[in-house]
């Protein structure tokens, strides 16, 4: 329709390609590893905040590879969810970039954390942009592979364990999605989704979606790590190097569990009430268990980790109840999530990076030697806990809302319970670390260099104003079209089907 | 229908291998079987009766040829789980080297 | 001494086998892999085939004779490069509009030179697959244990 449409491909072209040459040259020269890197980024950034406007513009373009039209050529699909899930990977990816410039340095072979942090950039963008479910599934395992690579980088036992432990759930997780995809082709005789859903609206329900539906809710509920699925986060996400572990919380479970639940739900199989009450049984169980378990952690990153799970708890809550305001709030959440977690997570590797340890029984005072750090985690506890004004008060209170107007008041009481004890788990990480007297060992230590001290400051200062987000004009622009995405599922079928 | 049974049995004895083994290198046999389960379901769904292979040649007659999208599909997914193992097995190596064993109830530094 | 033995390899009968068989596993690799668009075969295919014909190679006659062959570097150089291709000819599709356009006259079907790109994407694949593969042998041949005194009790 536009030349604007051949934007699309670069999300995927772009990580690829930087990661290859970084490959290539990476060892040699020590500079292309980080210019590569960060250059990347920051271009997919760019191109992410051109891509929300398009979508603005045309509300939905469809790109297909080849020029084979779908439903028989691969399609690429850029309409609101699409723009609103790249714009906060991109975001994410480019403070982690700019961040891991100086934190990689103690490690040996930059390079290669590099060329799979570009990989696994790459998947993720892919799995956000595809419109055919088998691609999805090929660029799921790109990412994940490049993840259990990431998760075992720095080569010692703990590391490797869990790595092992992360690889083999992961792995399981793709089985189920994989029979999945089967037995959806065997029914439907079509892989591009759009066509599928087409096709099933054809059809009516049968028992075999059931199956699938089931199959769907494990797969991706073990990339996502809902609670029953869950055993593999607190070891992974911790034992990666703290960029990763920012990654992987940040954006990775994000986009490879949650926005493929929100995309093969939403617009392929549909909700059932049946899977809704399940998922909103899934989210309520994930919140008050990640957050019970997050409050006995002496570990930082691990406590960081157990309260990703509670939020992705909220997030599949907000899309299990369903009415366009749940559904606002829940990707609302999304959004911060990515924004606040990956900020604490660096913080946490900002403190490990200065003294050496994450253990909060070691740590104590640093609010005084490491000032940008201290504030920064902290705008991100109060974000996290939901204390006005920053931008997770504002999320959580429309989910809790939302669950009140549908009915649902269990899942609010749950919600709010869930709240409370994220708060007395980050109010104990914060008294552990950096408030109270200096220990004694930690006199010595110094802030952390500047490229750091940018990506965290950037982040607080995005979650600090995130609730602006909401205000009609801006919310129009970049929630609306996502929401709108969801609740108006037919418009997703018509517009790539007939592919103007 | 008994060979989709027999498949999803196939299936099920990779899952008892990944679950229920504790030496590492087992379990990394119980996720290649499950994945070559998972592999032959998706051919098995493609089947037609008495379909011949979806080769297309200068002067063959084409007639009843099975569907030829799912083993391009499943061409790929043999790739990846290539990729997987490989990865599952590199781990194992290096976790041998570290901890001095296979079995898994031994290797518990972390509690999940 | 039996170490000496291990480095120059396996017994004359192994070694001579492969010797004469070891080129035409490569011949044939390459066969599969340029006949992959008219053909059963492939980049993927192809590419496993011409890995298989080094990874022999290392097996007879021990893994400096290979490396001597193809060296660790040059393997991960061509591995990256076939990626590298793979994406430039599919880029190079936006000479005709499209990303992985088929931008190349597509000739007679059933001719060696015939559909396009897609010879070209195979070759790029089997480098990858094939110099990827290769690496993996090696990077678990070469993998030196060194066991850690068990330092938990």
């Amino acid at each position: 329709m536009t030349t604007a449409v051949n934007i699309i491909p670069i999300f995927v072209i772009v990580p690829l390609a930087g990661a290859f040459m970084i490959s290539i040259g990476g060892r040699k020269l020590k500079w292309l590893a980080d210019f590569l890197g960060v250059l990347s980024t920051a271009g997919l950034f760019i191109a992410a905040l051109f891509a929300l406007k398009l979508v603005n513009e045309y509300h939905i373009l469809v790109y297909s590879v080849g020029a084979w039209k779908p439903p028989i050529g691969i399609a690429m699909v850029l309409d609101g969810l699409t723009a609103f899930m790249l714009v906060t990977v991109n975001l994410v990816a480019l403070m982690i970039a700019i961040y891991s410039v100086k934190y990689m340095e103690h490690f040996t072979s930059k390079w290669k954390f590099f060329t799979l942090f570009l990989l696994m950039l790459g998947g993720m963008n892919g799995v956000i942009v595809t419109g055919d479910i088998f691609n999805l599934f090929v660029f799921l395992e790109i990412a994940a592979i490049a993840s259990f690579a990431l998760v075992a980088f720095g080569v010692e036992r703990h590391e490797l364990e869990a790595a092992f432990k992360y690889a083999l759930m992961s792995t399981l997780g793709s089985l189920f999605v994989l029979m999945g995809i089967a037995l959806l082709y065997g029914f439907t005789s079509t892989l591009n989704m759009a066509d599928i859903a087409a096709v099933l609206a054809q059809k009516g329900s049968s028992n075999i979606i059931l199956l699938v539906s089931v199959l769907f809710v494990m797969g991706f509920g073990l990339k996502s790590a809902l609670v029953p699925f869950h055993a593999w986060l607190p070891d992974a996400h911790p034992s990666a190097p703290a960029p990763i572990s920012a990654m992987l919380s940040g954006v990775l479970i994000k986009s490879l569990g949650i926005y493929t639940i929100f995309r093969i739900f939403g617009n392929v199989i549909g909700v059932t009430p049946a899977i809704a009450s399940i998922l909103m049984v899934l989210g309520c169980i994930s919140m008050v268990v990640g957050g019970f378990l997050a409050i006995g952690q002496w570990d930082l990153k691990r406590l960081y980790a157990y309260s990703s799970i509670s939020q992705m708890g909220y997030i599949i809550l907000g899309f299990g109840i369903g009415t366009p305001l749940s559904i606002l709030g829940s990707l609302f959440h999304l959004f911060n999530h990515s924004v606040f977690k990956s900020l604490l997570f660096l913080g946490a590797g900002a403190v490990e990076y200065a003294t050496g340890t994450r253990d909060m029984k070691k740590l104590g005072g640093l609010m005084k030697k490491m000032p940008v750090t201290g504030m920064t985690s902290i705008i991100g506890t109060m974000s996290i806990s939901g204390v006005p004004p920053f931008a997770g008060f504002w999320s959580k209170l429309i989910i809790i809302l939302a669950a009140v107007e549908a009915g649902q008041l269990w899942p609010a009481v749950w919600a709010i319970v869930a709240s409370v004890l994220t708060l007395a788990a980050f109010l104990k990480a914060m008294k552990c670390t950096f408030w109270g007297d200096v220990r004694v060992g930690l006199e010595k230590i110094i802030e952390v260099p500047f490229l750091m001290k940018f990506s965290l400051i950037t982040l607080a200062l995005i979650t600090s104003v995130g609730g602006l987000l909401l205000i009609p004009g801006i919310q129009n622009v970049f929630l609306n079209q996502a929401v709108g995405v969801m609740t108006e599922s037919a418009d997703y079928l018509i517009a790539v089907l007939q592919h103007i | 229908m008994a060979i989709y049974l027999l498949c999803l049995s196939f299936f099920s004895v990779g899952l008892y291998g990944i679950l229920r083994k504790r030496n590492i290198i087992k379990i990394i046999i119980g996720v290649i079987i499950a994945e070559y389960a998972v592999n032959l379901f998706f051919i098995l769904i493609a089947y037609r009766i008495e379909g011949r292979a979806p080769i297309y040649s200068p002067n063959a007659e084409i007639t009843n040829m099975v569907d030829a999208l799912p083993q391009a599909v499943v061409l790929t997914s043999i790739v990846i789980g290539l990729a997987t193992t490989v990865i599952l097995i590199a781990l194992a190596m290096r976790i041998f080297e570290k901890y001095g064993t296979f079995d898994i109830t031994k290797i518990r530094d972390l509690r999940g | 001494m039996s170490s000496k033995e291990r480095q120059t390899g396996m017994s004359v009968i192994v070694r001579t086998t492969a010797r004469l068989t070891v080129g035409f596993i490569l011949l044939y690799g390459i066969y599969i892999l340029s006949h992959g668009h008219v053909s059963p075969g492939g980049g993927f295919a192809g590419g496993v085939i011409i890995a298989l014909s080094f990874i022999n190679l290392m097996l007879a006659y021990g893994k400096d004779t290979a490396l001597s062959k193809l060296p660790k570097a040059v393997t991960s150089f061509f591995e990256n490069l076939g990626a590298l291709i793979l994406l430039s000819i599919a880029l190079l599709g936006f000479t005709g509009g499209y990303f992985f356009l088929n931008f190349i006259a597509k000739g007679e079907p059933f001719h060696l030179f015939s559909a396009g790109t897609i010879p070209l994407l195979n070759l790029a694949i089997s480098l990858k697959v094939g110099a990827g593969i290769f690496a993996i042998f090696v990077a678990f041949v070469l993998l030196k244990y060194e066991p850690e005194k068990n330092k938990k009790e």
